[in-house]
């Protein structure tokens, strides 16, 4: 009987700690400054995210549909925005919301074996003639990256 | 007449036995340490590159695949050809036919840069491609030839073996013909684009599958300290002669066509007189080690009559095999892609001007012969288990034509 | 985030404008008609994406369509992602050739990447279908479904195509690529879909070189149409009757 009271106490001493830290052991999925949902609820999205992704992968691919709703490339936008000090999580570390509930869950992806896992360069698409052509949100102006431009300024007429 | 033939496992408990086994085990072992490696790097740990997409790994496994519908000719010839000689021999040819299609396709399927994506490729089927037919013909090779073995080692089943035996042998032509055609129907690459490509391919397995099924079998019986008569290794070594003669025809025939298309001529010369490896694997390997060598060890009355002359003949056109397929599949790669007739390419920064060059690293070449080691360890391991081969083979068993000689 | 807009009527409009040409930089003005699609449309056969290439005004030494290329898709150049590969397992998704005539000697240079032929033999060998046409001429790999075979790479006939032999970091958002997949020129595919032109035509053209045109071939009123209408273009391996949908024009 003793044994038994002094194991259960063992028992919940070690639990201690863990009841704890649980909130932080629990996956984080930040949504950027303005925004409160994703664009479906938060049990749609626990539940059913992968087929979203794959559905809209297939469409994107083979039919060059591309519509942002579903697309990875979005999911990345907003939910690994940069931090305030301008820092990106990368997919290794536990702060990317893909690795944080994927690495809880134990299911391993492989979707950045090739996909970019942070945003875009902030710097991308910068146009250099302001509103030419805003008919495409991420292409107003010059449809030239700004590092392309770059590229060219420095190297471009070897003529 | 007939004699009833009894079929026995082998004991298996020998120190020989278990010497085969680890020896074989160890290159299995290594070979999979091959490709931990090179799938956990990628590809830049081994030889091949963009240049030269298909390297070493390729050679051993289309080799194998190619040995492996070529071993199962001995059942064929018996239950096909009704030559009752053959009989007792069935089932250790379709067991090695098996076996060696696995070897190769391991090789095959470890060196691919997604491994781990073997579902998708059993899941999704382009059906103009060669490779996805190659998928169908190599599963249905094991399911056919899985219920030819049932069949003739099962009694109550036994009168259907001829049909599935009919059926084994139209799948076997048609599969060295899907991988044949693998590479003749690559119009891209002047080395390949040709049509003799699969019958080719479909003689040499012919050839390659009987040199690997001799050893096996003279070794089986060896080893066992079983009798295997004359008649039978006699009977074999004439059709392995006729089967590398039949070989060096097409090889003649292929550059011969070759050499009368014009187009063709620069493709010709690289390997026949400027190719330098692959030149020199093509007279000394192909030719030489491979056809003109063994046809004399077999048929000089001095030697043909000699097991260990039998033997290294059968050695010398594996390696011979090998050598063409990679004066085939890497030689093929290493000429350059002519793509601006009657211009020559001064500069480029992908390499097209120029002979690509093939180093094959250490991983690349044990994977393949792991696969050969894994192949192989087949046959005793499943020797042991199953009763495929008859109790004895001396010739007055198993030949119902046998005379005592005078 | 934004959202696209998906008003096709507003679409339609914007897309006649975008026909005027697109002014990119001053005095450089695009030669190519686009058609506003919108984004939840498929793309469709009745276009077909072509590029032709001058080779009269390609200049020897300039290589900006390559650099152009790299800086969009995120491969080779300075800054590599492929640092364990050597230079034959680097991937190229687009080079520049220099060419001699073997009885007069007149050279001459063109860039060569993926012809984004009508019947890719590419296509047909792969075993699992992921290397892929799309409806408007399109030729891509869907690396999603490549098991990297290599098979197309030994198919396709200007060596157009590259196997990433190691793991990458730092890729493009637009231009996924990683190991043990096949890749190849997209024809900036990403671009495309919005109405724009591959990075390499409009690097070409901000060089002033004005070798490289870009646009539809069903349309006949396309500049890249009458272009080809008016001087021709040559397929490179005519032979094979791929209809490549890039030309070369003095070839």
């Amino acid at each position: 009987m003793m044994r038994t009271l002094t194991l259960m106490a063992v028992g919940l001493l070690l639990a201690l700690p863990l009841t704890i830290q649980a909130s932080d052991l629990l996956p984080k999925v930040p949504l950027p400054a303005g925004k409160d949902k994703c664009v479906e609820p938060t049990d749609v999205m626990r539940r059913e995210h992968m087929h979203f992704i794959l559905h809209q992968r297939d469409e994107t691919m083979h039919k060059g549909i591309r519509t942002t709703k579903h697309s990875l490339k979005e999911c990345i936008n907003c939910h690994n925005a940069p931090r305030e000090d301008g820092k990106v999580a990368h997919i290794e570390s536990k702060d990317h919301f893909c690795n944080s509930c994927h690495s809880y869950a134990a299911v391993t992806i492989d979707c950045f074996q090739c996909h970019a896992d942070k945003p875009e360069n902030t710097n991308y698409r910068h146009s250099l003639v302001e509103n030419t052509l805003p008919h495409h949100p991420e292409m107003s102006g010059s449809a030239l990256t700004k590092d392309t431009l770059n590229v060219l300024a420095t190297k471009g007429d070897a003529k | 007449m007939k004699k009833k033939i009894t079929y026995t496992e082998i004991e298996g408990r020998s120190l020989g036995y278990y010497a085969l086994l680890v020896v074989l085990g160890a290159l299995v072992l290594l070979g999979a340490g091959a490709a931990l490696y090179m799938e956990h790097n990628g590809h830049y740990v081994t030889g091949m590159s963009n240049q030269i997409v298909w390297g070493m790994p390729h050679v051993f496994a289309v080799f194998l695949i190619v040995a492996a519908s070529g071993a199962l000719n001995v059942a064929s010839i018996s239950s096909v050809f009704a030559k009752t000689a053959y009989k007792p021999m069935a089932p250790l040819s379709a067991l090695l036919a098996i076996s060696l299609l696995l070897g190769g396709l391991v090789i095959l399927v470890l060196d691919l840069g997604h491994p781990d994506r073997l579902i998708v490729a059993m899941t999704f089927y382009n059906f103009k491609s060669i490779f996805a037919w190659n998928m169908i013909l190599y599963n249905g090779f094991f399911v056919i030839v899985g219920v030819y073995l049932w069949f003739m080692l099962d009694r109550t089943m036994a009168n259907y073996s001829k049909y599935a035996g009919f059926a084994a042998f139209f799948w076997r032509l048609t599969l060295t013909t899907g991988t044949g055609s693998i590479f003749g129907f690559i119009v891209a690459r002047q080395g390949f684009d040709s049509a003799i490509m699969a019958p080719m391919f479909v003689v040499m397995s012919f050839a390659y599958g009987l040199a690997i099924f001799l050893l096996v079998l003279m070794a089986t019986y060896s080893w066992r300290g079983a009798e295997l008569g004359d008649g039978t290794v006699r009977r074999l070594k004439n059709l392995l002669g006729v089967f590398i003669a039949g070989a060096m025809y097409f090889v003649v025939v292929f550059h011969l066509t070759n050499l009368y298309m014009t187009k063709h001529h620069g493709v010709e010369a690289f390997t026949l007189r400027d190719g330098g490896i692959y030149t020199q694997l093509f007279w000394y390997g192909e030719i030489l080690v491979g056809g003109v060598l063994p046809l004399i060890l077999l048929y000089l009355p001095v030697t043909g009559k000699s097991r260990i002359a039998i033997s290294f003949a059968s050695i010398l056109v594996i390696l011979g095999g090998l050598a063409q397929m990679y004066v085939t599949i890497v030689g093929g790669q290493a000429y350059p892609l002519e793509m601006f007739p009657g211009k020559e390419i001064i500069a480029s920064s992908f390499f097209d001007a120029g002979v690509k060059s093939y180093t094959p690293t250490l991983a690349e070449a044990l994977l393949g012969i792991g696969g050969f080691a894994m192949a192989l360890i087949m046959i005793p391991l499943a020797l042991r288990i199953l009763r495929f081969i008859p109790v004895s083979m001396a010739d007055a068993e198993i030949d119902p034509h046998y005379r005592e000689a005078k | 985030m934004k959202q696209l807009p998906t008003d096709p009527s507003r679409r339609n409009f914007l897309g006649k404008t975008a026909a005027a040409g697109l002014l990119i930089a001053p005095g450089v003005l695009l030669h190519q008609v686009a058609q506003a699609r919108p984004a939840d449309e498929a793309a469709s056969s009745k276009v077909r994406w072509g590029m032709l290439v001058d080779t009269n005004t390609c200049s020897k030494g300039c290589d900006a369509c390559v650099t152009a290329c790299q800086t969009e898709n995120g491969w080779g150049g300075e800054h590599s992602n492929e640092v364990k590969s050597s230079p034959e397992q680097q991937s190229q998704w687009i080079r520049k050739v220099t060419l001699r005539d073997k009885q007069n000697g007149h050279e001459q240079s063109l860039p060569l990447m993926c012809q984004h032929c009508e019947t890719p033999p590419c296509v047909d060998v792969c075993p699992t279908g992921a290397s892929m046409k799309r409806a408007d001429g399109i030729v891509l790999v869907d690396k999603h479904i490549c098991i990297g075979c290599r098979y197309c790479m030994m198919a396709c006939p200007y060596k157009a195509r590259s196997f990433v032999h190691e793991e990458l970091h730092d890729q493009k958002p637009y231009a996924p690529r990683g190991k043990g997949t096949v890749e190849s020129c997209t024809m900036c595919v990403h671009r495309v879909d919005k109405d724009g032109t591959p990075a390499c035509v409009e690097a070409c053209n901000k060089a002033g070189h004005q070798a490289m045109w870009f646009g539809d071939l069903n349309n006949p009123n396309s500049d890249i149409s009458k272009r080809l209408k008016e001087y021709g273009g040559n397929q490179i391996r005519a032979d094979l009757g791929l209809n490549t949908g890039v030309r070369y024009q003095g070839l």
